[in-house]
This record gives C-alpha cells, sequence and structure tokens, in this order.
C-alpha cells in the first residue's frame, strides 16, 4: 500500500492549497479527487495481484506439475485459490473500484461542475470500508488452510460446508471480504447518483450530461437494486458456516439453487454495472477523437436505461445445466438474446459517431477503438451460451472463459486504459508519453488475443473449467490441444512483460512528462475548463453551463469544440 | 468550509432526504431478497406451517401495535419540526425511541422463550428464516433509534430540523418491513 500513498504525496503535494499534515491529506482527505486515486492505485495494484495469481495457474496448466517460477509447485488446492481468487479480485477489487468509484470520483464533480460530492465524508467512509475489506480479503489468503477456492460464485454445499472446502476461515473472512465491499459500494453510490442528481452547474440539465455520468450513476442504480438479494444471501451464507444454520444445506431441508439465483440475479446485473461505465468512457474519448458530436445521445441515454432494465431478466441463463425447469430456460433464453439489441444498438452508434469524422489515433482513442473491437467479439460468442441448448454443450467449458474474459478484459483493462490515459494531463497536469503509450498497448492488445483464442477452441473442444491438471483425461491431454495452451499461457507471459512499460511511462510522465495546459485535448465537458490538476475545491469560481457536452465541429464556428461554460 | 456541491439543489428536493430514499431502495431489495427466499421455500415446503404455530402470535401483534404507534409519534415530530418547534420534535422523537425500546424487550422475552423451547437458529428451515429475518429487522430497529436519538439531541438545540423527517422516513420503512414480517413469520401457520 505504501507505494500508493507515496504517489499520492508527489503528484497532488504541490497543489493542495490547505497546509494540514500528510496524513490528513492522503488518508483522511474528503477531497473526490483524492479518494478516486485512492480506489484507483488500490485497484491497479490489486490488478497485478490478480494478474500474478492468472500467471501463475496458466503456468501450471501449460507445464503442468512443474515448478512456476516465482511460486513454485501448485497444488490442486492452491489451484482453486489461486482461480477463485483472481476471479474474485479482478471483478470486485479491479473493476469496481477503478470504474465506478475510481473514474465517477475523481470526474463526476468535475463534469458536472461541482466542487466536491454532496456527502464528502460520506465518500470518505467509503473508501475506507473498501479498504478494510482489501485487508480482509488479503487475510482471507494467508490464514490457516489457505484461502477459499469454491470459485468467485461461492455455490454452496461446496462454500458452505468446511468438510468440503477444508478451508473455513479463509472461506469466511472472503464472505466478509466481499460483504464489506458491497456496503462501501453501496455508500459510494448513493454519494454518485446524489451528487449528479442534485449538484450539477447552474444550467446543466440532465440533458447536458455528459454520458459517462449517466453511465456510472446508471451503474450505480442497478448495483444497488441488484445487490440486496446477495446481501441477504451472505448473511445466510455467513450462517451456514459459521452458526450451522441450513439455508442452502439440502440435507437439512435447505436449498442450494437458491444461492445460484440470490448471486445471478446480482451477479448478471454486475456485469453491465460495469459494462456501462466503460461504454461511457468510450463514449466521451470517440467524440474527442473523432472532432464530431455523438450520435443519437438521447437515444444513447435510453438505450443504457433499457440496458439495465432487461439486464434484471437474464440472470437464470447462467443456471441452464443447474435443473432449472426447461421452460424456464426458455423465457431466458430469449431475455438474453434480446438484451444484445441495446448493447448492439450502442456500438453501432459508436460507429456512426466515427463515421465521416477527422480521428486522430491518439493513445487514449486506440484504447477506445480496440475496446469496440474486442468487446464484440466477446457480446457475439455471448449468443451461443445464451442460447440454451448449445449452452448445455458450452457450459462450463473454456469456451464459458474465453467468453467473459472477452468482455471484462476490454471492460476492466481496455476501457480502463483508454480513461487512464485520456484523463492523465487532466489529473497530473503533465502529458503521458505517446510512444511509450502505444508500444503499451500493442504489447498488451495482440498477445490478449493470442491468450483467449486458443481458449474459444479448447473450449469447443470440450475443455471443461476447474481442472488442475488435464493429464487425468486422456482425450483433453493430446500433443495438440496442449501446444494450445502453452500458446495461451506464453502470450499471458508476453502481456505481462509488457505491464512495466505502462507503469514506467505512468511513473516518469507524472513528473517528467511535458506540461498539459488546461485543455489539451480540445474538449468540451466541464473538467477541461478546470487548472490541470485541478485544486482542492476545483474551480476559483464554479462554472455555468450553457449547452450540451458534443458540440464538434459545429458549422459555422471557427473553433472545431464549443466548451460546455462558453456563453456564446 | 462546506463545499458548495453540499448546498445545490438542482432536483429541487433537499439532498439529504433524496439520499434517504436511495438508501430506502437498497434496503427494499436486501429484505426483498430475504422475504422472497423465504416466500418460496415456505411454498414448497408446507411442513414449515407446523414450525411457525409455535411462534406467540399474540406478542406479534402487541409489537405491531407498539411500533405502528411510535411510527405516529415519528410523523408528530416531523409536524413539530415543520413549525420550528424542535424541542417538541426531540420529545416525540424520544417517544418513538421508547416505543422501539418495547418492541425489541417484547422481541426478547419471545425470543428467549422460544430458545428455552429448543427451537434455535439451527433449527431447520423455518427458524433459520425466522430468526435471520426478525434479527435483520431488529438491528434495523436498534440503527433507527440510535440514528433518532442524535437527530432529537441536534432537534432539541434547535439545530438541523431537516434531519427529522428524514429519520422519520427511515423509522416509516422499518416499520412496514414489519408489517410484512409479521403476516409471514406469525400468522401464516
Amino acid at each position: 500500500m505504501s507505494n500508493q500513498h507515496d504517489a499520492h504525496d508527489h503528484h497532488a503535494g504541490a497543489h493542495a492549497h490547505h497546509d494540514e499534515g500528510w496524513f490528513k491529506k492522503y488518508f483522511w482527505s474528503t477531497d473526490h479527487k483524492i479518494i478516486g486515486f485512492q480506489y484507483m492505485f488500490t485497484g491497479m495494484l490489486l490488478a497485478l495481484v490478480g494478474a500474478f495469481m492468472a500467471y501463475v495457474f496458466r503456468m501450471q496448466l501449460a507445464f503442468p506439475g512443474q515448478a512456476v517460477p516465482g511460486w513454485g509447485l501448485v497444488s490442486p488446492g492452491q489451484y482453486n485459490m489461486l482461480i477463485t481468487n483472481h476471479g474474485s479480485i479482478m471483478i470486485f477489487w479491479v473493476a469496481m473500484p477503478v470504474l465506478i468509484a475510481g473514474f465517477g470520483n475523481y470526474i463526476i464533480p468535475l463534469m458536472i461542475g461541482a466542487d466536491d460530492m454532496v456527502f464528502p465524508r460520506l465518500n470518505r467512509l467509503s473508501y475506507q470500508l473498501f479498504f478494510i475489506s482489501v485487508l480482509l480479503l488479503i487475510a482471507s489468503l494467508l490464514v490457516q488452510n489457505g484461502g477459499f477456492g469454491g470459485a468467485w460464485t461461492a455455490y454452496p454445499p461446496l462454500s458452505a460446508n468446511k468438510d468440503f472446502n477444508l478451508t473455513p476461515l479463509g472461506s469466511t473472512l472472503w464472505l466478509l471480504a466481499v460483504a464489506v465491499e458491497f456496503v462501501a459500494f453501496l455508500l459510494g453510490g448513493i454519494n454518485f447518483i446524489v451528487t449528479a442528481m442534485n449538484a450539477r452547474a447552474p444550467g446543466m440539465k440532465a440533458f447536458d450530461v455528459p454520458i459517462v455520468v449517466w453511465t456510472i450513476v446508471i451503474a450505480s442504480i442497478l448495483f444497488m437494486a441488484s445487490v440486496g438479494p446477495l446481501v441477504a444471501g451472505a448473511v445466510m451464507l455467513l450462517f451456514d458456516q459459521t452458526l450451522g444454520t441450513s439455508f442452502f444445506n439440502p440435507n437439512k431441508g435447505g436449498d442450494p439453487i437458491l444461492w445460484q439465483h440470490l448471486f445471478w440475479f446480482f451477479g448478471h446485473p454486475e456485469v453491465y454495472v460495469v459494462l456501462l461505465p466503460a461504454m461511457g468512457i468510450v463514449a466521451e474519448v470517440m467524440t474527442v477523437f473523432a472532432r464530431k458530436k455523438l450520435f443519437a445521445y438521447k437515444t444513447v441515454i435510453y438505450t443504457i436505461i433499457a440496458t439495465g432494465v432487461l439486464s434484471f431478466f437474464v440472470w437464470a441463463h447462467h443456471q441452464f445445466v443447474a435443473g432449472i425447469d426447461p421452460r424456464m430456460a426458455n423465457v431466458f433464453t430469449v431475455t438474453t438474446v434480446l438484451i444484445s439489441i441495446p448493447i448492439a444498438e450502442m456500438c453501432f452508434v459508436y460507429i456512426a459517431t466515427l463515421y465521416g469524422g477527422s480521428i486522430r489515433l491518439t493513445t487514449p482513442m486506440l484504447w477506445a477503438l480496440a475496446f469496440m473491437a474486442e468487446f464484440m467479439l466477446g457480446g457475439v460468442t455471448g449468443i451461443y451460451l445464451g442460447s440454451s441448448g448449445a449452452d448445455i454443450f458450452f457450459h462450463d467449458t473454456y469456451f464459458v472463459v474465453a467468453h467473459f474474459h472477452y468482455t471484462f478484459f476490454p471492460i476492466a483493462i481496455i476501457a480502463v486504459m483508454s480513461g487512464v490515459t485520456y484523463w492523465f494531463p487532466k489529473m497530473f497536469g503533465r502529458h503521458l508519453n505517446e510512444f511509450w503509450g502505444k508500444v503499451h498497448f500493442w504489447g498488451t492488445i495482440i498477445p490478449f488475443n493470442g491468450i483467449f483464442i486458443p481458449l474459444f477452441i479448447l473450449g469447443a473442444a470440450g475443455e471443461h473449467r476447474r481442472i488442475f491438471d488435464y493429464h487425468s483425461f486422456p482425450h483433453l491431454a493430446t500433443p495438440e490441444l496442449q501446444a494450445m495452451r502453452v500458446f495461451a499461457t506464453v502470450s499471458l507471459v508476453v502481456m505481462l512483460a509488457f505491464q512495466p512499460v505502462f507503469i514506467v511511462n505512468y511513473l516518469v510522465s507524472m513528473f517528467r512528462g511535458k506540461k498539459a495546459d488546461k485543455n489539451p485535448w480540445k474538449a468540451n465537458t466541464l473538467e477541461w475548463t478546470a487548472d490541470s490538476p485541478p485544486p482542492h475545491g476545483n474551480w476559483p469560481e464554479l462554472p455555468n453551463c450553457y449547452r450540451g457536452p458534443y458540440e464538434y465541429s459545429v458549422e459555422g464556428r471557427e473553433l472545431d469544440y464549443w466548451p460546455q461554460n462558453e456563453k456564446a | 468550509m462546506k463545499p458548495i456541491a453540499t448546498t445545490r439543489s438542482s432536483m429541487g428536493i433537499a439532498t439529504g432526504k433524496l439520499a434517504v430514499w436511495w438508501v430506502l431502495v437498497s434496503e427494499i431489495v436486501i429484505f426483498g431478497g430475504l422475504l422472497a427466499s423465504y416466500v418460496m421455500n415456505r411454498l414448497a415446503h408446507v411442513e414449515w406451517g407446523d414450525q411457525a404455530a409455535h411462534t406467540n402470535t399474540w406478542a406479534g401483534a402487541f409489537n405491531t401495535f407498539v411500533l405502528l404507534t411510535s411510527s405516529l409519534s415519528a410523523v408528530l415530530a416531523h409536524q413539530a419540526a415543520e413549525k420550528g418547534d424542535g424541542p417538541k420534535a426531540a420529545r416525540f422523537l424520544y417517544m418513538t425511541c421508547l416505543g422501539g425500546l418495547v418492541f425489541l424487550v417484547v422481541k426478547g422475552f419471545e425470543w428467549a422463550h422460544e430458545i428455552q423451547a429448543g427451537f434455535v437458529i439451527q433449527s431447520g428451515g423455518f427458524w433459520g428464516y425466522y430468526y435471520t429475518a426478525a434479527g435483520l429487522h431488529g438491528f434495523h430497529v436498534l440503527a433507527g433509534m440510535a440514528v433518532m436519538i442524535w437527530v432529537a439531541s441536534s432537534a432539541k438545540k434547535n439545530q438541523d430540523l431537516h434531519r427529522v423527517e428524514n429519520v422519520g422516513l427511515y423509522w416509516h420503512f422499518v416499520d412496514i418491513v414489519w408489517i410484512f414480517l409479521f403476516p409471514l413469520l406469525y400468522i401464516a401457520k
């Protein structure tokens, strides 16, 4: 954690205008920008932990039974712990804190022209709870018997019964960590929603709000409306683990499938909770670097809302093979395929935005374009899995693994990189080095496809997930299939080898990069009218808003952009 | 120095009140998930009705009466706060807290009696939900009382009177949850 706070010290130290102690400024701050950084850096550090876990279990799959450099021999229990916590960390402690809490905190007040969130102290409490959840998670990995290994979905009876999972303390701490994190995000979410509703700049109507603010707010509402049953479910599971109740224990009249419903009623909207902010970031970047008005702004907003509503009616497509009524499976097939319509519509809208624009291939724009391309692969393969007939074959194979990595990687890494590189000049007052930014981009995107395209093929060949060593399954241990596993693993190692390029570029640019002025990208939204980096309070005098956020290349205007705060 | 954002009201609704409503939305889905799970299971297990017969309907009914009455004093506190009479609002809030206290004491006697009779949280299906749902609700009663004492202590000095309404909203929600719990856990035999 110390790195993270050092980083705060340097980039913001010179700019905070109140003379409080170091501790108060960076640990106890109520400034939305500092809290945003806290979330973002914690998330990025945990991404490294999650990536290391992926490296260890991919090495085990490619070279089973051999010592993994940096880890040693992988035992079956460790393997389960690694895949479980890789999933949990990447979703709950990377995608959520960076995309929603990190960007949400940093950009919502700046984009709506406010000096802070409406509940600054609640905001601080939210991060502190989140930090406790991180400590609980780390503790769960270090306790006796090791970390929880029952997959991030934590299906009972494996997760509920210590005789099955063999990690009584690790499981309970893991569950507590997830529950505390939910509370942190509920507090943060209420803050985002109320801030965007109530603290907008004078003159900013609902349809003058940038898309990314809309998406983060709608994502927060989705989270709030879907997580409740899982909070109740977490309490029930905790009681099953510790008190010996029988909510999910079939031997004593409980129902293990109930957990799956509670989990996926949250788990599927969760996909859209992280997808929507990613789509929002990409919308901002695309309009700025295509120098064009966002195509169909209002339609995009209605589409986001439609996606949010539909996302509550698709959850059982995760349970087609769990013994649910086939008639119910039909219904969920239809709703699942239906939800691809609004998402496809968003993709078309973005392509229409690019059409005829004067496109500038900067680093953030490259990431945004890559997001579209890669995410569509993830979306299209989802149609196979959403159809219950096909899913019976594909379920729990590597086809599923490849599918959701083609959705989550674009969300949690590609869109995040787009946002990080786009707002970098605002956050630190300096430019990120473009050359090394592009090296990192190509060094990440190409190996990414190298990892997951083979997994699609392996999955279609019948390779089941959650298998520690394929030697026990002769039809899966053929040299051809093993070669593909090795290819995927080598691609992962190459991708990880390119990440230090980003870290070094990020840190060096933060201190040595070319100085950035207030509005280096010539963008319209209000954050670009504040100093780079904005001081505590953001503006000496808060801006007013006179128009929508996407007035680029307006005919008859000399400049090809039109900031929201300019009167005429 | 308070941020200007905290004083704005683009929607025309006070920020605190708006936030309380969103808190209630998240609470509704928490209890909604728990109760929906219970109802689905209850429908699948007719025999849970025999277990539910052991609960004390009269104690539950008395508690319903107490809690509804305490909501009345929460409304009276709001009315007093609207008129700017902080000390009076505080008195009504303390009365509401007293209602919450009576509710919890009665609940405590009920539980002690049931535990003595051997019906504990591990006793299977119905009892797991009974203790979890009522316990979660009792926890909300306790939290509401704590917030109310805090609000009342500043209302007494005529400070932050808008909070009287907000805590009242929360209290009505706690009340409504009980109105669902009472028939589901006590009456449906």
